[in-house]
């Protein structure tokens, strides 16, 4: 019988497995962004499953708006990618330094 | 017995697959194995009775984020060898922050088992009706008490789109782009001029 327990634990590894891409790929700004999807999609799942597990249609409304914000994140952060590569030529984290503070 | 089954097999896949994502050599890979993670997901969303959601992660992200990723990654002309240089001098320390982190969430879920707290009970405002599709009831609630809140998500959409356009558009000196406000603002007595030469003498250009 599968029940609430199950779909944390899925969800909360998808989550870990998220982290784990963002320090695995420091360099890479692709596949960090990536990660941070994986990040998002282990929310959704544990706030649908909460939601079906409660009775309770909030958690699937609030889904919906992560995922807005998801998108919206995306389309952002690969456009400040394409503005970066234009002008330095490579997608490395550690050489964004030009706005130190 | 046949949802548990369809249950283990959509978990060990977007698990799998959200494991190569972030192990693969190759980005286009990596957006290949994210798209099933989504599909997986989105069918154990549709297993606990969430079709829409599950509809919406296909179509949003399979549809768009990912495409959208798939095109960056093969626009952007990168040597991926150089980026994974850090790959194994990062990997014990995150591995280590990665066994904390799912310990203590696997923590706080025995310690759920031991007996939940009370927060407090559903309040039936947002709850199913009876005969009522999932379709039917989200929208319902969208258009009605969440009204306002997926107005501004709208607008989210919108600032994420002209963000985008705003930071990639740009304007190239080296191209000739149609004006054609100038084009149709022409006339022919500027553009052309009528001459009468002489026989013999040629004419001035």
């Amino acid at each position: 019988m599968i029940g609430i327990e199950h779909y944390v634990v899925v969800s909360s590894i998808l989550f870990v497995l998220g982290v784990l891409g963002i320090f695995l790929n420091r360099k890479n700004v692709i596949v960090i962004l990536m990660a941070i999807e994986l990040i998002l999609l282990s929310v959704n799942l544990n706030l649908v499953a909460f939601s079906a597990f409660l009775h309770d249609l909030t958690g699937q409304i609030f889904a919906m708006f992560v995922l807005t914000v998801a998108a919206g994140e995306a389309a952002i952060g690969l456009a400040i990618l394409v503005i970066y590569f234009r002008g330095r030529g490579s997608i490395a984290v550690d050489d964004v330094n030009r706005m130190k503070g | 017995m046949i949802q548990t089954l369809a249950f283990y097999l959509f978990a060990t896949m977007v698990i799998a697959s959200g494991a190569v994502t972030i192990l693969a050599r190759n980005p286009v890979h990596s957006v290949l194995w994210l798209i099933l993670a989504f599909f997986n997901a989105a069918g154990l969303m549709v297993l606990v009775g969430a079709e829409f959601i599950a509809m919406l992660l296909v179509i949003v992200y399979v549809g768009a984020v990912a495409v959208l990723f798939l095109f960056v990654v093969m626009m952007l002309d990168i040597d991926f060898a150089e980026l994974r240089a850090g790959f194994v001098k990062n990997f014990p320390l995150g591995l280590l922050l990665a066994v904390v982190l799912f310990v203590e969430l696997f923590v706080g879920l025995i310690v759920r088992s031991a007996g939940p707290m009370k927060l407090g009970t559903p309040d039936g405002a947002a709850m199913t009706g009876v005969g009522q599709s999932n379709i039917e009831a989200i929208g319902a609630l969208l258009y009605g008490k969440y009204l306002f809140l997926f107005e501004a998500s709208g607008i989210i959409l919108l600032v994420a789109m002209i963000g985008a356009i705003v930071l990639t558009h740009r304007q190239r000196s080296d191209t000739r782009g149609q004006n054609v406000s100038r084009q149709n603002a022409r006339r022919p007595e500027e553009a052309t001029r009528n001459v009468k030469p002489e026989v013999g003498q040629g004419v001035v250009l």
